[in-house]
């Protein structure tokens, strides 16, 4: 994985310095709210309902057992001993105060960590898909080009005030697994026919309010390209998006008003104006030496299949469940990726104590090369475990509860943290998923039912992302009363689909009840080896909604 | 309000025009905003002075290409320091080699000037008094620049 230089150190001190004296003049008086807000926010420092949250980056979900240790001391010591792993891949404490900022960023960047552009009108921490480098259907390691990424956005002096943040997302396999359609830019690595490699580039998606998939503007970008492209793209954004309504202020908005392909054709006038000037030349010298930090590990040999894993298979049905649901395949033979469910029954998701970011970062350290990801589900992955150590490792992951075997199931729940946390939210979140997790705890039945998504937002911002589940929950408030509207058919990966609503919302203490119904209809009428979605792209809403609103 | 040039407070030499008013004698620096500059473009380049022109952050700066090599001051505006579109005009007016001053106006703050100058800034309109020593600390804040000496060629 990536490790920081000298130079990214330097960089690094100077940004604690500055932010330590902007935080000195706010308390001095010298700084106003208003003045001061943005700059705490380029450093992820948030004013939530009941006190300062910082919002930590893990920039493309990596991170090492050294950093993870750190995060768990930081909460320990600065916050109330958790952390809430978060769908952007960061880390959020929620209850810091202001005057303990500046040595908790101090602290966070002697493991090479910060909250730099996790909040702001800037491009945000990059996300990637969290089995970069191991997955066995991958194209090429997006990560190295997120890292590119990270370092030219990293306090962009032209792209730190845009009309609203900006999300770049980047994958490198077939497989979807960072959502790139529903980000303000989708990177998806891809082949030209002669054999070389680059990047499919989608702009225009988002959440929110206004929910969009968004455009391919270009189908195959030379990587050499890209940060030239990706100049165009925001210059292009900075001058044009509105900034008139916070709502419509996104590239989205931008893209949907004057379309894809004139969108495409002002990237590109721009884009070639920037070639003519000489361009954005990536330095191959560097770009050498960031391919060098991913290049993979040395595996010691390992067999494939070993013996004395599928005997304990055969004799408990408990670890072969958890090994066929938790686990994914790796492109080293005698390697798995094993997922660790940050969504034990009964926990809010994606929440994890000091306590278990340690013994996450013992078990990385014992079975999985000292490193961890952070995957946009919210859930930990060990990415370099060898099979052999299946067993032991899913008995240390049992004893702290993340052995849970529901990963793309019923119970492994995306949720923002609602309004238990947050000033936006108009409902709760965090017990609706608990109610969800606890009615579909058996086991036998959540596996019968199948890759199910349930995705719950607090709020119309999306940020449970419920648009894209194949059944989302939005958090409405009536009167005073939290009820949830519906939808249902979404996805966020490869054939990404916005959810559509199926009727009124449902109150808070209807709405699980409505989705167990909801869930035995589909067991009732779907056919052989058909998923929820499956059956909810043939059949359409109908016989759904008809489930949801029967009298109980 | 303080000027500053290469981080000096300077008197400011132009005449800012408003409008359609009233122009000074030939050889004053003026200014004017980007209507007028269209709609008086060859009166006031039969100038003998000095001629600069303001635009507001929604302006296109094309509409200057031709007309880089006339001109001594371009003034960017910030309406609100977090209105970032005056960033990228600034960037391509020195794409399309403007060479002459860059000044920003409107909500300029300590924490923008080092961005600012970064992308071809160099004169700074500021609210503060001590608008000198504010420069002085925001371009000493760092060394250290992703963009363009880390990952991009120079």
């Amino acid at each position: 994985m990536y490790r920081y230089d000298d130079f990214d150190r330097a960089f690094l001190e100077e940004r604690v310095a500055q932010f330590r004296d902007q935080v000195a003049r706010r308390l001095a008086g010298d700084l106003n709210e208003d003045e001061f807000k943005p700059l705490r926010l380029m450093n992820g420092l948030y004013l939530q309902l009941h006190a300062y949250m910082l919002r930590i980056a893990i920039p493309y979900g990596t991170l090492s057992s050294l950093q993870m240790r750190r995060l768990a001391e930081v909460a320990q010591r600065w916050d109330r001993g958790y952390g809430h792993f978060t769908t952007r891949q960061n880390i959020q404490l929620n209850w810091i105060r202001l005057e303990d900022a500046p040595d908790i960023i101090a602290a966070l960047a002697e493991v090479d960590m910060h909250g730099i552009q996790t909040s702001g009108n800037c491009i945000r921490n990059v996300t990637a898909d969290q089995y970069a480098g191991v997955a066995a259907d991958e194209i090429e390691d997006p990560r190295i080009w997120a890292e590119i990424l990270r370092q030219w956005s990293t306090n962009h002096p032209e792209f730190s005030f845009l009309p609203r943040k900006f999300k770049i997302a980047v994958t490198g396999a077939e497989l979807d697994r960072a959502a790139i359609r529903v980000h303000d830019i989708g990177l998806r690595m891809c082949r030209a026919p002669d054999g070389s490699t680059g990047f499919e580039v989608v702009v225009g998606g988002g959440l929110g309010r206004t929910p969009l998939i968004g455009k391919t503007i270009r189908d195959f970008l030379p990587k050499d390209d890209l940060l030239g492209y990706l100049e165009a793209v925001m210059r292009v954004y900075n001058a044009l998006g509105r900034r008139d309504n916070l709502y419509k202020a996104r590239v989205k908005i931008l893209v949907h008003d004057i379309g894809a392909e004139r969108m495409a054709a002002m990237v590109d006038e721009e884009f070639q104006a920037i070639q003519a000037e000489g361009g954005v030349a990536l330095d191959p010298v560097l770009v050498a030496r960031i391919q060098d930090h991913f290049a993979p590990p040395a595996y010691a040999p390992a067999p494939e299949g070993p013996p004395e894993v599928l005997a304990l298979e055969r004799a408990d049905p408990a670890f072969a469940r958890w090994r066929a649901t938790n686990t994914a395949a790796h492109r080293e033979p005698g390697y798995v990726i094993v997922n660790l469910s940050l969504k034990p029954h009964g926990r809010p998701p994606g929440d994890a104590t000091s306590g278990e970011m340690r013994a996450v970062a013992d078990m990385a350290d014992r079975w999985s090369l000292g490193e961890i990801r952070v995957a946009h589900e919210q859930n930990l992955v060990l990415p370099h475990v060898r099979q052999a150590d299946l067993p032991d490792l899913w008995r240390a992951a049992a004893a702290i509860g993340f052995a849970t075997p529901n990963i793309g199931h019923l119970t492994d729940i995306i949720a923002c943290p609602g309004m238990d946390y947050c000033a936006l939210a108009t409902a709760r979140s965090i017990p609706i998923a608990e109610r969800l997790a606890d009615r579909f705890k058996n086991l036998d039945r959540l596996h019968d039912i199948g890759p199910f998504r349930i995705n719950i937002s607090g709020c119309i911002n999306a940020c449970g992302h419920h648009h894209v589940g194949h059944v989302g929950l939005l958090g409405v408030d009536k009167n005073g009363e939290e009820f949830y509207q519906i939808t249902l058919g979404g996805s966020a990966e490869e054939d990404t689909a916005i959810g559509r609503i199926v009727g009124p919302a449902v109150s808070s203490a209807d709405v699980v009840d409505a989705i167990e119904r909801l869930v035995e209809t589909y067991v009732d009428i779907r056919e052989a080896g058909e998923t929820f979605l499956e059956t909810c792209r043939r059949v359409g809403n109908a016989p759904f909604k008809e489930s949801i609103y029967a009298a109980a | 309000m303080p000027l500053l040039r290469q981080g000096r407070a300077v008197a400011d030499i132009w005449t800012h025009v408003e409008g359609e008013g009233e122009l000074p004698t030939d050889d004053v620096a003026v200014t004017v905003d980007a209507a007028r500059w269209s709609a008086d473009r060859d009166r006031l380049i039969a100038r003998s002075g000095p001629l600069g022109v303001r635009l507001a952050n929604n302006d296109p700066v094309d509409l200057l290409a031709e007309d880089l090599g006339q001109l001594a001051l371009i003034v960017l505006h910030f309406p609100k320091f977090s209105d970032g579109r005056a960033y990228s005009q600034a960037r391509r007016l020195r794409r399309l080699g403007f060479a002459g001053e860059l000044r920003a106006t409107g909500n300029v703050l300590q924490d923008q000037l080092l961005l600012m100058t970064r992308v071809g800034f160099d004169g700074f309109v500021m609210a503060a008094p001590d608008a000198e020593r504010r420069y002085e600390a925001a371009l000493a804040a760092y060394d250290h620049f992703y963009q363009p000496r880390r990952i991009v060629a120079a």
